[in-house]
């Protein structure tokens, strides 16, 4: 059952990543080129999603926007990966000052929703995609250090770390050679999942204003313009909505098929 | 004392704090309490003792994998306690240890042929050309295809495993060996087998052993000497043919007595065991062993018997051995 799951959201998110790639090509119009004599139109043969208030063809658009969700989730979640997963191992081996340290920070950023952390950050770095891209990282870094540290702990006390100790490797080598390649698939999971919350929280802050600015198409902000119509003119936010669902929806399929799998003591629960 | 030691323990102390529940009392749990032994070059040295009395924490300890709290080893007359980091990693390459479970030793993401490529590499035993060839020659001295390279451990049953824990820790051409419960875990036969592969590098390599166990088949068949060790601390030692045979301290008597013996005509268990071990966070006052003891004196719950050597070579604490206490009564117990 995971593996299938797995399977199904990893082919769609894959056939995302490909339109996304390859946008210009399977685009039909010029995603920011306004024709205000057709605006607001329905879908149709020749704008297969309609056009929104200033004529912009809603299907090129939702292309080129993947593009942003997919590059603000996969390198902010990259670099949480990256820093937190080291923050987690160098707890959790080293254990006393270093761990207390890292379970603190950790705390405090996980006592804030990631959504108000995203926009506090946001709000005073400024609508940038690097600064979106560092809020949504600092945001998910203690969900991988976390991850990360309780493994750790454990097999600190297992015989082969000792051994590895006893056979005078350095304390990286032993982290790096020995505890990450056993830690490796739990990340892998949580980074697949917290994929999906990220692209999320993308969306949110654009949806508030707080995304990559105009006229750079962005699904969340894409919903944010099409609310003021949305009674006249639906598809202008439902398409991008379905989209961010559909791939929000494909991650969490991929991430809990993939937990399913490195953690058979999960299987058939739900 | 002697010339010939390879490995000397001197005092060797490590506490663990222990606290019982949230708020609970905290609590000092002394696993070593003051052992001090030596190792000849060449020698098996046993070290015996119930589970939870320590001796897998004296294993760890005297190669720094646990820091001890206080007393000394020596290794061929080099401070292993006060090494610095860089001179305990050179020191490491002479003292290597097998573990008991051979399903946790091994990384199970490395394949066996990194995994004993590995020590080569970070200590540059040979060129990098020559790496598959002694990983090969290692497989083979531990009686496994060299072809076990390519695969992963757990393709492997234990005593395979337990054999390529081996090869590792000769990787490093190490000449002292800490060999912690090595057999426990394996079945009686594999046991035999790794046994004879142990006394086989042995001869061949001239190596030493610390060989722990609760095993006093195993002990008998492989230590030429040893020690029984009991709350902490050792409370007999000497040739272990001797200790089995006539055992000075009555709970080496009670060990043996609860030992199955091959030969069905030997009369069983004349001592029963008795009692349980008592809580390491309480210790009882006195002997450690008096509660438990058939032969325990009112003096045994007042003062700790010190180690005294009754006959050559062999020590025991007890005060049944002590002719200050027991005046002209010294027995054979």
């Amino acid at each position: 059952m995971g593996n299938t799951n797995s399977l199904i959201g990893m082919s769609v998110f894959l056939l995302i990543v490909i339109a996304a790639l390859l946008a210009p090509i399977f685009a039909t119009h010029d995603p920011v080129q306004q024709n205000i004599l057709f605006r607001l139109q329905g879908p149709s043969a020749e704008h297969w999603m309609g056009t929104d208030a200033v004529g912009r063809d809603i299907y090129s658009r939702i292309l080129y926007g993947a593009r942003i969700s997919l590059i603000i989730g996969l390198v902010s979640v990259g670099l949480a990966m990256i820093v937190g997963t080291a923050m987690g191992v160098l707890a959790g081996y080293y254990g006393g000052k270093i761990d207390q340290l890292v379970t603190q920070i950790t705390d405090v950023l996980l006592a804030f929703p990631s959504l108000i952390l995203g926009l506090m950050i946001v709000a005073i770095l400024g609508p940038t995609m690097p600064n979106l891209i560092i809020a949504i990282a600092l945001t998910t870094v203690p969900q991988f250090a976390r991850v990360a540290r309780a493994p750790t702990l454990s097999l600190r006390e297992r015989d082969f770390i000792q051994a590895g100790r006893a056979l005078g490797y350095s304390d990286l080598r032993i982290m790096y050679r020995h505890v990450l390649p056993n830690i490796f698939p739990e990340v892998l999971v949580m980074g697949s999942l917290w994929l999906a919350t990220a692209i999320r929280v993308e969306a949110s802050l654009a949806f508030i204003g707080l995304g990559v600015r105009p006229p750079t198409p962005t699904w969340g902000g894409m919903i944010r313009d099409g609310f003021k119509n949305i009674l006249d003119s639906p598809w202008l936010a439902i398409f991008p909505s379905l989209a961010i669902l559909i791939l929000v929806f494909a991650l969490n399929m991929l991430g809990d098929g993939l937990r399913d799998t490195v953690d058979p003591r999960l299987k058939g629960e739900k | 004392m002697s010339d010939d030691a390879i490995l000397k323990v001197t005092q060797l102390r490590k506490t663990f704090d222990s606290r019982s529940g949230f708020l609970g009392r905290k609590a000092k749990v002394h696993a070593l309490d003051g052992i001090s032994f030596e190792v000849k070059a060449g020698e098996a040295y046993g070290l015996v003792g119930e589970s939870g009395c320590g001796k897998s924490t004296a294993g760890r300890a005297l190669l720094r994998l646990i820091e001890p709290d206080s007393g000394e080893v020596e290794f061929k007359g080099q401070s292993v306690t006060s090494a610095s980091k860089r001179h305990l990693r050179e020191l490491r390459r002479h003292i290597q240890i097998i573990f008991q479970d051979p399903y946790a030793s091994l990384n199970p993401k490395q394949l066996v042929g990194d995994l004993l490529a590995e020590p080569l590499k970070v200590h540059k035993i040979v060129t990098d050309a020559e790496i598959p060839e002694r990983v090969a020659s290692l497989l083979t001295s531990v009686g496994l295809p060299a072809e076990a390279a390519t695969k992963y451990p757990h393709e492997f049953s234990g005593g395979q495993r337990q054999r390529i824990g081996i090869a590792r820790a000769l990787a490093l051409e190490s000449e002292f060996i800490v060999a912690d419960e090595a057999v426990s875990a394996l079945d009686v036969s594999i046991q035999a087998q790794i046994l004879l592969l142990l006394q086989k590098l042995q001869a061949e390599r001239n190596l030493s052993f610390l060989f722990i166990t609760h095993d006093l088949g195993v002990l008998r068949y492989f230590c030429q000497r040893g020690s029984v060790m009991y709350l902490g601390r050792l409370v007999e030692s000497g040739p272990t043919r001797d200790m089995l045979d006539r055992p000075l301290h009555p709970y080496t008597r009670m060990l043996r007595e609860a030992s199955p013996s091959p030969d069905p005509k030997t009369a069983r268990a004349t001592v029963k065991v008795a009692g349980e071990v008592p809580s390491p966070l309480d210790p009882p006052q006195g002997c450690h062993f008096h509660p438990r003891c058939p032969k325990a004196m009112p003096h045994c719950r007042e003062v700790y018997p010190e180690m005294r050597e009754v006959e050559p070579g062999r020590h025991v604490a007890c005060h049944l051995h002590d002719p200050s206490v027991m005046g002209e009564q010294v027995e054979g117990v």
